[in-house]
């Protein structure tokens, strides 16, 4: 089996120069990522021939598709809508999902509580990789893909959120986001732990998130913004 | 019409000096007036009574009882929205604080800071919002005026229009002909006419499939163009037929009484003819001496303000602003910016920066909907578009039925966020 990895790996390298614009640095290392597997996630989520869905869905050919794409799979509305909104699982998408399945999917039913470790992560993804149909086609690094850092600075969570101006600035949401917490074909945002609603919000302005109204919402809100926001809405939802 | 017989000038000025006189001599609640209760007027009026908690005094001047959006008129058209569902009553509005009062704005006396009311009463502010909406270019369409509305329906202002031209669809003869005469920039919702030509050939490719739509459109190209054609051609193939400035759209004449259209000169023999002429503010504004050649009335990027008087401020459709569509959603959004201002001006409240966003979906045919967005800003002279998106070609059905359903959440949001 590690056989097999090894010469995925080795044409994967070989592909490397043209594919990844110079940038060669390995996806990670795929034998140890099968241990990081076994620890992390098989329980359950079964990969390799025969694998089947379990508690999560089988994660075979994980990379280029779209998530939340297995018919037979019962997914969450929430993972469902990302996929439908176009996430498609790449590298950096991985990476943020794997990270903190929540800020990439505020409503997945993945009860995983992260994995924060970049390096085991990168080992992970890469004994993934090799469970692709074509794995010389997924770049082992792309200019974009691992150098993004998905988790936000301590200083950007820990941002005390000024009210007052999280109200002015709520009014902008309330236009599609009813302030009662009443929702229907746009999701609801009241009253959500303000970590879960900072790491959202900055998902979307990384662009991991690929909604683009929730995009350009956040592309002009600063930490000290979103930090706003998430204070007011989450005192809302406790009125 | 009341507001070309009322003409309001100075008649109502001792009246009004004797009711605010009272007010000015103790230490009375600052007084906003709110001119028009639609998507700006009612969310400006609604938020300046919710945030004040009391401390300024809020009347909403508004003739109709009910407001009936005209956003989803065209899904009601198309069948996929109950007319019932598009209106919205003033009860929570009141609720919140505002004193509503439903009459037409017959003049201000910008002077005197006082609006004059058809039944003769005359109201005094300290800030006066106008939000009339549009009214229609008289002439702009030869042959049409207000009184045709009946024989060619507008459906362009909120109201029982929409309920006309949908009957006028429906009984339609058999392989007959639906013209839209189309406006001239700007007018409000720019994609509100490729809209309604989906959802009239959504209708007719069901009930009437040998029938023909036909645009005669005076402009070069519009909103949503490339996504409106791609939906057409896949849904309703060879059934809409564009004419635009290049063969004549320009240059366009109507016979309600015949039923023709004349196209630069040709006469085509139509069953159904909306006509959307060329539009203004309403004539309100004009009459508050708030408009411009243009007959709109120019306002000032940053907050609203007009640019005729620092006490008005002039909202929505009716407002020369810049970059931004007219659009309930704009109309909405720069309401919440003045409703920051005047609070702040008025009770010392803290004043925010403006910030303005506008999203317009459409539906083309059953789960097919698109969008079109923006983030806007102050620039130096007007409001500038500083970043956007919009839905593209090929879009899988996924992603399509998705932005449809969001489309109804936003709907559900707005009309809440105003009436709910
Ligand atoms: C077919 C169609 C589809 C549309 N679809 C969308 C859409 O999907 N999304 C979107 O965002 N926008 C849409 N719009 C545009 C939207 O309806 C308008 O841009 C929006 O209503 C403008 O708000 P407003 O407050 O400026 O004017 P209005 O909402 O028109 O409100 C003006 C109010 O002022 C009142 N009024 C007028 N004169 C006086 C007076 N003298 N005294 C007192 N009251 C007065 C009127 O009765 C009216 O209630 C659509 C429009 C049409 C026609
Ligand atoms: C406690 C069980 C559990 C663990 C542990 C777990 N997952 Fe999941 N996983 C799920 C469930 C359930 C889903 C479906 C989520 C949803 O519908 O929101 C899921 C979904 C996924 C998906 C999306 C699949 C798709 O078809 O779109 C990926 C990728 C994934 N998990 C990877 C991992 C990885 C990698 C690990 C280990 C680091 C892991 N998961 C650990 C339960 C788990
Ligand atoms: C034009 C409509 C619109 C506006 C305005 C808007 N949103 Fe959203 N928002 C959406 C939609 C649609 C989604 C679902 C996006 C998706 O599928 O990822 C969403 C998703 C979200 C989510 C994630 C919800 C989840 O369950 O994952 C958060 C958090 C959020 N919005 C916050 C805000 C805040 C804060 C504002 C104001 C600053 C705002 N939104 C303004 C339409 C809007």
């Amino acid at each position: 089996m590690f056989e097999k990895l090894k010469i995925l790996l080795c044409i994967g390298a070989v592909m490397a120069p043209t594919l990844a614009l110079g940038q060669a640095t390995p996806i990670g290392d795929a034998a140890a990522g099968a241990q990081v597997y076994q620890r992390e996630c098989a329980s359950c989520h079964q990969i390799g021939e025969g694998a089947v869905h379990r508690i999560g869905p089988h994660l075979n050919r994980i990379f280029d598709r779209r998530a939340g794409s297995h018919d037979d799979f019962r997914y969450s509305e929430a993972l469902v809508r990302q996929g439908r909104d176009g996430l498609v699982w790449d590298l950096v998408r991985l990476h943020a999902y794997i990270e903190n399945p929540r800020a990439l999917v505020s409503g997945t039913r993945m009860s995983y509580r992260g994995l924060n470790d970049a390096d085991r992560r990168a080992n992970l993804i890469a004994y993934m990789r090799a469970y692709s149909d074509q794995p010389q086609n997924i770049p082992e690094a792309s200019p974009t893909a691992i150098a993004r850092e998905v988790e936000l600075p301590a200083e950007t969570l820990a941002l005390e959120g000024d009210v007052e101006y999280g109200e002015f600035l709520s009014a902008e949401c309330t236009t599609c986001h009813q302030r009662s917490g009443d929702h229907s074909g746009i999701p609801g945002i009241l009253g959500w732990p303000q970590e879960d609603f900072v790491v959202a919000m900055h998902a979307y302005k990384q662009k991991l998130r690929p909604h683009e109204v929730m995009q350009s919402v956040s592309q002009r809100l600063d930490d000290e913004e979103i930090a706003a926001l998430a204070a007011y809405f989450y005192k809302l939802g406790r009125e | 019409m009341i507001l070309n017989r009322r003409r309001f000038l100075g008649t109502a000025t001792a009246a009004s000096a004797a009711l605010s006189a009272p007010m000015a001599l103790g230490q009375a609640k600052p007084r906003v007036v709110v001119i028009g209760g639609g998507s700006g007027g009612g969310t400006v009026a609604r938020y300046i009574a919710k945030d004040s908690n009391g401390a300024v005094d809020v009347t909403l001047i508004e003739p109709s009882r009910m407001y009936y959006t005209c956003y989803f008129s065209n899904l009601y058209l198309g069948g996929f929205w109950d007319f019932d569902a598009l209106g919205h009553d003033y009860g929570n509005i009141a609720r919140t604080g505002v004193n509503v009062v439903h009459d037409w704005a017959v003049g201000v006396d910008r002077d005197a800071q006082t609006v004059a009311l058809a039944s003769g009463e005359s109201i005094a502010y300290d800030r006066l919002v106008v939000a009339p909406g549009i009214d229609f270019v008289e002439g702009s369409v030869p042959g049409w005026d207000v009184s045709q509305q009946s024989k060619m329906p507008h459906a362009y202002k909120s109201g029982t229009q929409a309920q006309l031209l949908k009957h006028q669809i429906e009984n339609m003869r058999e392989g007959g002909t639906f013209c839209m005469v189309a406006p001239p920039n700007p007018y409000r919702c720019p994609p509100g006419p490729g809209e309604r030509v989906s959802m009239v050939a959504h209708v007719l490719s069901q009930t009437n499939p040998t029938a023909k739509i036909l645009i005669v459109d005076p402009k070069e190209n519009y909103s949503k163009q490339a996504l409106f054609e791609e939906g057409w051609e896949r849904h309703y193939p060879g059934m809409v037929t564009r004419i635009g400035p290049d063969f004549g759209g320009n240059n366009v004449e109507v016979r309600p009484d015949s039923m023709e259209v004349v196209i630069d000169g040709q006469v085509e023999a139509v069953d159904v003819c909306n006509v959307i002429p060329a539009q203004k503010a309403g004539k309100i504004a004009e009459l508050a001496g708030l408009t411009d050649a243009s007959g709109w009335a120019p306002v000032l990027p940053s907050d609203m303000r007009s640019r005729m008087d620092e006490n008005v401020f002039v909202l929505g459709d009716a407002s020369a602003q810049g970059a931004m569509p007219k659009s309930g959603f704009s109309a909405n959004s720069q309401a919440k910016v003045v409703a920051n201002v005047i609070r702040g001006e008025l009770t010392g409240s803290r004043i925010f920066p403006a910030r303005y966003s506008n999203t317009c979906w459409s539906l083309i045919a059953t789960n097919d909907g698109v969008k079109v967005g923006a983030n806007y800003e102050a620039g130096a002279d007007q409001i500038e578009s500083v970043s956007s998106f919009i839905s593209q070609t090929g879009e899988d059905a996924e992603l399509r039925q998705q932005t449809y359903e969001e489309s109804i959440g936003w709907y559900n949001g707005i009309v809440a966020d105003i009436f709910g």
